[in-house]
């Protein structure tokens, strides 16, 4: 993306972008494009109104056209009433929505568009990409966009499929999707239980490309077009295939086979089903205002939990109060059988916590890191050698043993902070968006350890904005307006939101009609 | 305590590892100690001047011949006119200009009191009193040569302390205060700020420290630094310029340990409020800047109106500044040092319990 605005250069090849190359003519290419990247550079201080007339004045359009430019783009992004609230103050999707209105200022021919979803709630993400799609109908807009989300892929015209920088595979999401036809299953589990063993094994068997849990079934990707052979009881009943499963079986055909290695916490799994996070009529007032306003709820040791909302519903409150980082105004909150209210500290040393950046000392090496957090958690002597040992071998990171944190590949960040988060052998682990903007590949290596972990008693709290990830848990918690919308697992709520005219939604569907049927 | 410890050592690695903080903490003092040592002081030599002599007698040759002597003027013109003198004060040519009568040698042959007019750059004030004292010690001087006094009294001035009165024994003890505020200020405020920003912050509350232990992790690197800074000021000053340090360095490093308290308490109060490292730096400049002028680093607080002479008591500097020029010079005792000593004390005593309590109130 940046070496089409030129804002990077080629070491080899050449781009043309309407016949310029930007390498050469940055500046005339970039009178032609609307660029929105990652982090679209908005000014927090200032008001909507006065960004829209910054990026106005950069990209000169004449004061005459202004007002009604700006009534136009503010309308189509739902912010014409916010126009003097601070940028600051705004929500993450309200954020990215005038991040693209300012791209589209100035007329442009071609949008270009790096991860507009990343840190956005599903309505808001819907409504974002209604907007582009109505530039690209009404005005004839190019729009090129990168995603790790290959849901969203399939809503475009073409898509190019990338892989540690070579292109796989390119064409209409839909002829992708035809090659796929015959090879996606979908499996019912019987046993609660067995589910996860069961993903894991058949993720390594060499005719199965794909093998993930999601709530109570088995999505399944065979290498051929051919139903294929499960264990005595379970039925793989065809579904339609996803770009998701072109992509990793691609993936899994290119790349030598490399099977998962189960992450072992030296830890006897607990059979006896028990709520270790237990909360009742929980309550956090900022102000006079409740963001979170008797919400109860309780989690069973072992369970994957998903808490979902859409920005400003609770969902952070609930979980920032749950490990720790909040104190709670009022009701009651058990985390791992310790009083929130009373002891925290002591709640704290039985809990994990991997925040959503980052959140590691980027100075210090690998070891460093490591070393720190072990400590903190009060390990010391042969623990601390063991625990140590266990993240190294584990995680595979000797081979960056004193490399400086910030330095690791974004993969190995990730697992660096998981290994940190688990040093201690928590009993619960807390993960906020663990997966944003990680591709598909890497998703799924992390969420091979999160269930060989709930294998393993270990209890996981995940937040989350993206129903690809909710997919992923057990139990779902849906929260508006600091309550409870709606709580089950992915297949009840999915019934929950079913209707005559959609009797079988998808996750993102139910959750946005749930959304809108509740007042 | 192991805990403890390992979050001092995390500190520590922090602190030491990127070379722009390392930088922070080690270039920045040492750049100051010498400038401030070697550029920064009272004493003016070579100061350049004018004479305009309308006499041209023997008498004023004498007078003349006094200055031209001296190490301290340099006389850059003759000026054979009046209307020359504006010129060459205005271009900053000159600092004073000096103007003898045409009676200069009547008047004295006569027994008569003579005159000679001094004109000098009042731009910096401060400068040309020093310049006018220098021309009064000469004419003094001269005085006393041709024996014009009628038995005016001759006063012996004998300096206490710094014998010669030289400003760079008054300057750099007071660097000792300066530069180690300076120092543990800006470490402390950047420190919760940092790990804001860099997102960290969570991940630190989430582990079984508690909001005290955290607080106590933060504070030891920024006091063990600011120690560490004053014991190298005061090696620099024994050792290089030459200073005498003539008190008690037990009773100089308590009142540090309890300077550099209350200079902590200030910065985590910035840092717990901060939530970016600029606004960490922005803050700890917003105080560092009227802590040192109300300090009497420069200009000496009993110059200063009442209600800010009253003001710098709230100021730790203002304490150990005198503290610290006290025990450089003179061996003061502890009763004597006293008065210093116990509203650093408070300072710190309130300022870490503010820091302690805006910790708390700002960690969600």
């Amino acid at each position: 993306m940046r070496l089409i605005t030129g804002l990077l250069l080629p070491d080899e090849g050449k781009i043309e972008v309407f016949g310029l190359n930007p390498a050469r003519d940055p500046l005339s290419v970039q009178r032609l494009l609307g660029y929105m990247p990652q982090r679209f550079g908005l000014y927090e201080d200032l008001t909507v109104q006065e960004n829209l007339e910054l990026y106005a004045e950069l990209r000169s359009l004449s004061p005459a056209e202004r007002p009604a430019r700006f009534r136009e783009l503010l309308a189509m992004a739902g912010l014409t009433p916010f126009t003097s609230r601070l940028v600051g103050h705004l929500s993450g999707g309200m954020k990215q929505k005038l991040g693209l209105a300012c791209a589209l200022l100035g007329h442009p021919k071609l949008l270009l568009l790096d991860e507009p979803t990343v840190g956005v709630d599903p309505l808001s993400r819907r409504q974002l990409w209604q907007i582009i799609h109505r530039q690209v109908q009404a005005q004839g807009l190019t729009v090129f966009v990168s995603t790790a989300y290959l849901d969203e892929a399939e809503r475009c015209a073409q898509v190019l499929l990338l892989h540690q920088g070579r292109l796989i595979g390119q064409g209409a999401p839909a002829d992708l999707m035809a090659r796929m036809r015959g090879r996606s299953f979908q499996v019912k589990v019987p046993s609660e239980a067995s589910k996860r063993a069961l993903a894991r094994q058949l993720a390594d068997r060499p005719d199965i490309a794909d093998a993930v849990v999601l709530g109570n079934t088995l999505r399944l990707v065979t290498q051929a077009p051919a139903s294929p052979a499960l264990p005595p009881g379970l039925v793989p009943e065809p579904t339609p295939p996803r770009l998701e499963d072109y992509f990793i079986a691609t993936i899994r055909q290119m790349a030598a086979f490399r099977p998962y290695i189960p992450l072992d916490l030296g830890r006897k799994r607990n059979a006896v089903p028990e709520a270790v996070i237990e909360v009742q009529n929980l309550k956090r007032k900022f102000g006079d205002f409740y963001a979170v306003h008797d919400v109860s709820f309780s989690v069973n040791r072992g369970e994957v939990f998903g808490l979902l909302g859409a920005n400003g519903a609770g969902k952070t409150t609930t979980f920032r109060m749950l490990c720790g980082l909040l104190p709670v105004s009022g009701g009651k909150a058990y985390v791992a059988g310790v009083d929130l209210r009373r002891a925290p500290a002591k709640a704290r040393a039985r809990i994990g916590y991997m925040a959503q950046r980052f959140s590691l000392y980027g100075e210090l090496s690998v070891a460093e890191n490591l070393r720190f957090f072990a400590s903190t958690y009060g390990l010391r002597g042969p623990m601390l050698r063991d625990a140590l040992h266990w993240a190294f071998s584990s995680f595979n990171l000797e081979p960056f043993r004193n490399l400086a944190a910030k330095d690791l590949p974004l993969g190995y960040k990730q697992r660096l902070a998981l290994a940190c988060s688990l040093l201690h052998q928590p009993e619960i682990l807390f993960l906020d968006e663990p997966t944003a903007g990680v591709d598909p590949l890497a998703r799924r290596e992390f969420w091979h350890h999160i269930n060989s972990l709930a294998e393993q008693g270990v209890t996981v709290l995940v937040s989350t904005h993206f129903l690809q990830e909710a997919e992923f848990c057990d139990r779902l918690l849906l929260l508006q307006a600091g309550q409870v919308l709606a709580c089950g697992a992915p297949e009840a709520i999915r019934r929950l939101a079913a209707s005559p005219d959609n009797p079988a939604p998808t996750l993102e569907e139910a959750f946005i009609r749930l959304l809108e049927t509740t007042p | 305590m192991p805990r403890l410890l390992a979050l001092i050592y995390k500190e520590f690695l922090i602190l030491l590892k990127d070379w722009r903080s390392r930088l922070v903490v080690i270039a920045p003092p040492l750049i100051q100690l010498f400038i401030f040592s070697y550029a920064a002081t009272y004493d003016l030599t070579r100061i350049p001047y004018a004479v305009f002599d309308q006499d041209r007698s023997a008498l004023s040759h004498e007078v003349l011949a006094h200055f031209r002597g001296s190490k301290q003027f340099v006389e850059v013109a003759y000026l054979s006119h009046d209307r020359d003198i504006a010129a060459l004060i205005d271009r900053r040519r000159v600092l004073l200009v000096l103007h003898l009568g045409p009676d200069f040698e009547e008047r004295i042959k006569h027994g008569q009191p003579a005159k000679l007019q001094v004109i000098l750059d009042g731009r910096n004030s401060n400068t040309a009193r020093i310049a006018l004292r220098y021309v009064q010690a000469i004419i003094g001087q001269f005085n006393q040569n041709i024996g014009a006094q009628r038995a005016a009294p001759l006063v012996q001035t004998r300096a206490w302390f710094n014998e010669n009165l030289q400003s760079r024994w008054f300057i750099v003890p007071g660097l000792t205060a300066l530069l180690t505020l300076v120092v543990a200020m800006v470490t402390c405020a950047l420190t919760v700020a940092r790990e804001r920003e860099q997102g960290t912050f969570d991940q630190l509350l989430v582990t079984p420290l508690t909001p005290l232990e955290i607080l106590i992790g933060k504070t030891v690197p920024s006091f063990i630094i600011g120690l560490a800074e004053g014991t190298l000021i005061l090696v620099a000053a024994v050792t290089w310029f030459g200073i005498p340090f003539r008190g008690s360095l037990g009773l100089f490093y308590f009142a540090l340990a309890l300077y550099l308290l209350s200079a902590i308490g200030v910065g985590l109060m910035i840092s717990s409020i901060a939530r970016t490292q600029q606004q960490g730096l922005f803050g700890a400049f917003m105080f560092l800047v009227p802590a040192v002028i109300l300090s009497g680093f420069a200009t000496p607080i009993e110059n200063m109106p009442e209600p800010i002479q009253y003001l710098t008591r709230l100021n730790p500097m203002r304490y150990f500044l005198t503290l610290a020029r006290q025990s450089f010079l003179a061996d003061s005792s502890f009763a004597q040092l006293w008065p210093e000593l116990w509203p650093m004390a408070l300072i710190g005593a309130v300022t870490l319990t503010l820091a302690a309590w805006l910790f708390r109130h700002r960690l969600y």
